[in-house]
């Protein structure tokens, strides 16, 4: 323990800021500023609400990731738990006060913001799965009985966003909580186990579903069977992004998005808008800055030293990766449309305050990462 | 150490499942790139289309319609300012509400209403909704009025067809209306349509669609997803369909109408060497005017219900027994096939003494008798029983095969007039295969005074005096101008083949086929010799139209009456031998006239049918004789125009 903050107090100021990740700051504003540019033109090119919104919002959490970036790694470890708690508590909050937005309740209203939960949820899981395990000796990992909580701490949030009901982001804590699990070392076999037994419950599971919801998955896989209706989304999204062609049609002259043949264009369809104005070249290219992203994240995850750090930075890569493929995959019509954001892209305050808050600790790890957390 | 042991096995197994994780989001990234690459580079250009029939809408602009013009580029049929009144649905919010306000406004009943519902529910949203496509002057100003109250409302100045001369014309030009399920299946009307757009249903209108129709604009806007206009592409310009030119000269076209009022029958005039008709009168008639917008259920009974059929075209869908006005072409074909010497006698004496063959008595028209006859005289006042006996010498089969060369059997216009009938020039064959029997002798011998199975429509009678009156040489009859043929040349070839070749080198006698403008005829003395014998019939003291005659030789006409029983004439009806106005008018003779003008160099030929009108030679020949003089009135007029002194008109 001493030991530990001799150590930590021999971080120089100067120190901290070699350490910085520099590349993974610049692949943020990279993409920061590809959403601005990408949120005007959803506006048709004019200066108006969600371009003023998004860039006071980019720079606000950007600098909030700045200064959270400083936090000690190990003060993220130790309160780990609190932030879930936090999470919620801030979810059973929703369930009751939430305010509602055509048909779903996901929002607390704090006046400067509508503070969604269920995106804070997401890091929350993250977080406190990789402190779980950072404690769990690796002979245990296997035995039910610590298998148990991390499935009821997963069970719960889960349950509460679906109640919302927001199917996608509680399919996206789930995939990172599943993921963690996985890096955490849990044998295989309860993979398979899991994975048949959701293959069999299947069924049931679709009877749960919400009518909306059902009908999603239908016109997933025949979008023509209702193309004024539930198929239009995914129709319109396809046309425009195949419209966009190798160099796109140009920056703010994607057609279907200024004729508003586009729903959702500034949120969960911005990919779209983009893929359609800036074409393949355009949208491999952005796809590359995600993948650089979380390479970076993973590489961070490489040089820690604590088990915990390694864990949080490939279970937040992981979940990164699946807000972008999620996000990809729907728009380009080869995953049902669940709501997902496109991370950072996507114009939205709490999804972008969660990948900001995730940043940081991941830039945490990174300055802090000679850090020994040791288990208590 | 062993915590640390533990720790490094932890390790270890994280970055081989990071690795593992990593090595899965490649895949599936790939698995993202591939799509990208299949729906922008492969299937580009189906997304492209999409795209485009997303956000370009097309609106279809009505053309103008073709003008029919008469021989003199008179307008015949036009189109004229109207006054409509547009709905924009997608502007409307309470539809009910607007139709209400409208329905007080310009006062529409309840049976239009309820049209206009049914119209509207076929109608896509962003369509137009046509309420009225012909108001008045104070309609249109009151809605005008009280626009601010009417959302979606739109006052348009448009056109629509106008028949100038309404009733005169009705039977050559046609009309317009509404398309219907079938006139779409027309290819012409099928490329070209715009919903609202008339479209011809009779006569040149719906022959010459092709023509008039013209090609519609289109106007090219690119829409957002509600369907609202943003800005404007592209705006093909509508082209008006082409004029059609009418041979038709419309102010004997009025006077022949003008004759006919009152009474039930046709008027044809035609140009005998050109086959231009100049004139194609029917009665009763009626306006085409009223069928543009719709025509209203009264007015339609009126003409339904008329006994004397107006909606009937009786100069090319009238049938009637020629009777007499076929004796020209009888005497014809007898002296062609050298039958009978023209100066062969036969005695006619009478109701007494009928002429008989096996037993049937056949009676001329006169009940006194005509006496002793020779064929020019028999032409002259038609004689029945000299046509009896020359019928019976003649044969039916030859008889059959002057009369269709001389325009006969076929219909006159081709495929201009749905309408047009063939007629029907009996013989033994067409017996035969018809009826399945065989001929009698007896028919024959009434088939030479015109009646019988034959049936002609006054255009064909037109025709065949044509045919004669040019010195028998066969024409195209044709009622719009053809401008492929140059008339000057062809009436130029036809009168130098008139003086230099009376005698035909081979017998064609038996072939009913000769191209246009060929003699027909096999000796020119039988023809002369008919013509003289018209002339006979109306210039000479005791001719059938003696009475209808002009001795100036500019007007100076030859013609032939005819009189076609409609029912068999019995014994009682001779004994009682009442005077037309005495009988049942459906029961009442046919009154015919043909004949050609002036008779020195003659140019024009005409025929007259009063249906029901009792004697030719009282109902047909003075209106014939009318007509013929304004006919040569304007002859001057005309040819200079077709010669190209178009200043003229």
């Amino acid at each position: 323990m001493l030991r530990e903050r001799i150590q930590a107090s021999n971080y120089s100021f100067l120190d901290k800021l070699k350490s910085i990740d520099y590349l993974l700051i610049l692949l943020i504003l990279a993409i920061g500023s590809i959403s601005v540019f990408a949120i005007y033109s959803t506006e048709g090119g004019k200066f108006s609400f969600y371009t003023k919104n998004h860039i006071i919002r980019l720079s606000v959490f950007f600098s909030l990731f700045l200064v959270l970036s400083f936090v000690r790694v190990s003060t993220w470890y130790k309160n780990a738990y609190l932030f879930y708690l936090i999470g919620l508590i801030l979810l059973l909050v929703v369930l009751f006060f939430g305010i509602s937005a055509s048909g779903a309740t996901r929002w607390i209203n704090l006046y400067f913001l509508n503070l969604q939960p269920s995106e804070l949820m997401k890091i929350a899981v993250i977080i406190c799965f990789a402190r779980y395990y950072h404690r769990i000796q690796s002979s245990d990992i296997q035995s039910i009985k610590f298998l148990i909580q991390p499935i009821i701490l997963l069970i719960v949030p889960c349950y509460l966003v679906i109640q919302q009901p927001d199917l996608g982001t509680s399919i996206l804590i789930a995939g990172s909580g599943i993921a963690i699990i996985w890096l955490a070392g849990l044998n295989i076999k309860y993979f398979v186990y899991s994975g048949l037994l959701l293959l069999v419950s299947l069924p049931f599971a679709i009877s749960i579903l919400k009518p909306y919801q059902k009908s999603r998955i239908l016109t997933f896989f025949n979008p023509d069977r209702d193309p004024l209706g539930a198929g239009y989304q995914i129709i319109q999204s396809k046309i425009a992004i195949g419209s966009g062609g190798f160099f796109g049609k140009g920056y703010l002259k994607g057609t279907q998005s200024y004729l508003e043949f586009l729903p959702e264009k500034h949120t969960d369809f911005i990919f779209t808008l983009f893929s359609e104005e800036f074409g393949f070249l355009g949208s491999i290219i952005l796809l590359f800055l995600y993948i650089l992203l979380i390479y970076r994240i993973i590489n961070v995850g490489l040089v820690s030293r604590s088990f915990f750090a390694k864990l949080y930075c490939f279970g937040f890569a992981t979940a990164i990766f699946l807000y972008v493929f999620v996000n990809i995959a729907m728009v380009l019509g080869m995953l049902p449309i669940v709501g997902a954001p496109l991370p950072i892209m996507s114009y939205g305050g709490s999804s972008l305050l969660s990948i900001m808050l995730g940043l940081s600790i991941v830039m945490s790890c990174k300055i802090y990462n000679q850090e020994q957390i040791s288990v208590y | 150490m062993l915590n640390r042991g533990r720790n490094i096995e932890k390790g270890r197994v994280i970055t081989r499942r990071m690795f593992i994780l990593a090595a899965a989001k490649i895949l599936l990234f790939a698995g993202i790139s591939s799509r990208l690459y299949n729906l922008q580079i492969s299937d580009r250009e189906k997304y492209e289309i999409l795209s485009d029939k997303n956000r370009i809408r097309e609106w279809k602009t009505p053309p103008q319609r073709g003008i029919i013009v008469d021989n003199f580029n008179k307008v015949l049929a036009s189109n004229d300012r109207v006054f409509q009144l547009h709905l924009i649905l997608d502007e409307i919010n309470d539809f009910d509400v607007t139709i209400f306000k409208i329905k007080n406004i310009i006062g529409l009943d309840q049976f239009e209403i309820k049209k206009l519902y049914k119209k509207k529910e076929r109608l896509k949203p962003w369509d137009t909704l046509v309420v009225s496509d012909n108001l008045t002057w104070e309609q249109f100003s009151k809605i005008n009025l009280y626009l601010h109250e009417l959302e979606g409302a739109k006052p348009v100045l448009s056109t629509s067809r106008f028949y100038p001369y309404a009733n005169d014309l009705v039977h050559i030009v046609g009309y317009v209306g509404d398309a219907s399920p079938k006139d779409l299946e027309k290819p012409e009307i099928k490329e070209n349509f715009v919903p609202g757009l008339k479209v011809g249903k009779y006569g040149i209108e719906n022959s010459q669609e092709k023509m008039l129709i013209g090609n519609y604009g289109i106007k090219r806007y690119e829409v957002n997803a509600s369907g609202k206009r943003i800005s404007q592409i592209d705006y093909i310009k509508e082209r008006q369909g082409n004029k059609v030119n009418l041979t038709i000269d419309i102010e004997i076209q009025k006077y022949a109408q003008e004759l006919l009022k009152g009474k039930s029958g046709s008027i044809c005039a035609m140009d005998i060497y050109t086959g231009e008709v100049v004139a194609m009168a029917s009665s009763p008639t009626y306006d085409p005017n009223k069928f543009t917008h719709g025509i209203n259920q009264k007015d339609w009974q009126e003409i339904r219900n008329n006994p004397l059929k107006p909606l009937i075209n009786k100069s090319i869908a009238g049938l009637y027994s020629p009777g007499s006005t076929f004796k020209p072409l009888v005497a014809l074909a007898a002296l062609e096939y050298g039958i009978l010497d023209p100066n062969k006698t036969i005695r006619c004496k009478g109701h007494k003494h009928p002429y008989e063959l096996y037993g049937v008595k056949y009676h001329c028209w006169k009940k006194e008798g005509h006496g002793y006859m020779k064929l020019r005289n028999a032409i002259k006042q038609s004689c029945d029983i000299y046509f009896y006996e020359m019928a019976r010498l003649l044969g039916v089969d030859k008889l059959s095969i002057i009369a269709k060369r001389y325009g006969l059997g076929t219909n006159v216009l081709g495929d201009l007039y749905d309408d047009e009938k063939n007629g029907l020039v009996p013989d033994t064959k067409w017996k035969r295969r018809t009826l399945e029997q065989s001929w009698y002798l007896g028919e024959t011998v009434i088939n030479g005074i015109g009646q019988g199975y034959i049936q002609t429509t006054p255009l064909q009678l037109c025709l065949m005096t044509a045919q004669i009156a040019n010195g028998g040489y066969k024409i195209k009859p044709h009622i719009i101008k053809d401008e492929s043929i140059n008339y000057k040349d062809v009436i130029n070839k036809i009168k130098l083949d008139q003086s230099n070749f009376p005698l035909h080198e081979r017998n064609y006698l038996d072939d009913i086929n000769v191209e246009y403008y060929q003699r027909m005829y096999h000796k020119k003395s039988n023809i002369n010799f008919v013509l003289d014998a018209m002339f006979g019939s109306t210039n000479e003291q005791y001719g059938t139209s003696y009475k209808s005659r002009y001795d100036d030789p500019k007007y100076q006409f030859a013609g032939k009456t005819g009189t076609s029983q409609v029912r068999r004439i019995t014994d009682l009806d001779r004994e009682l031998d009442l005077d037309t106005e005495q009988i049942d008018y459906k029961k009442r003779d046919h009154a015919l006239y043909v004949a050609f003008a002036p008779y020195k160099d003659p140019r024009y030929a005409i025929s007259v049918i009063i249906e029901h009108g009792g004697s030719g030679s009282k109902a047909a020949a003075p209106l014939a004789s009318k007509l013929i003089k304004r006919i040569i009135d304007r002859h001057k007029l005309r040819e200079q125009f077709n010669n190209g002194n178009t200043s003229l008109a």
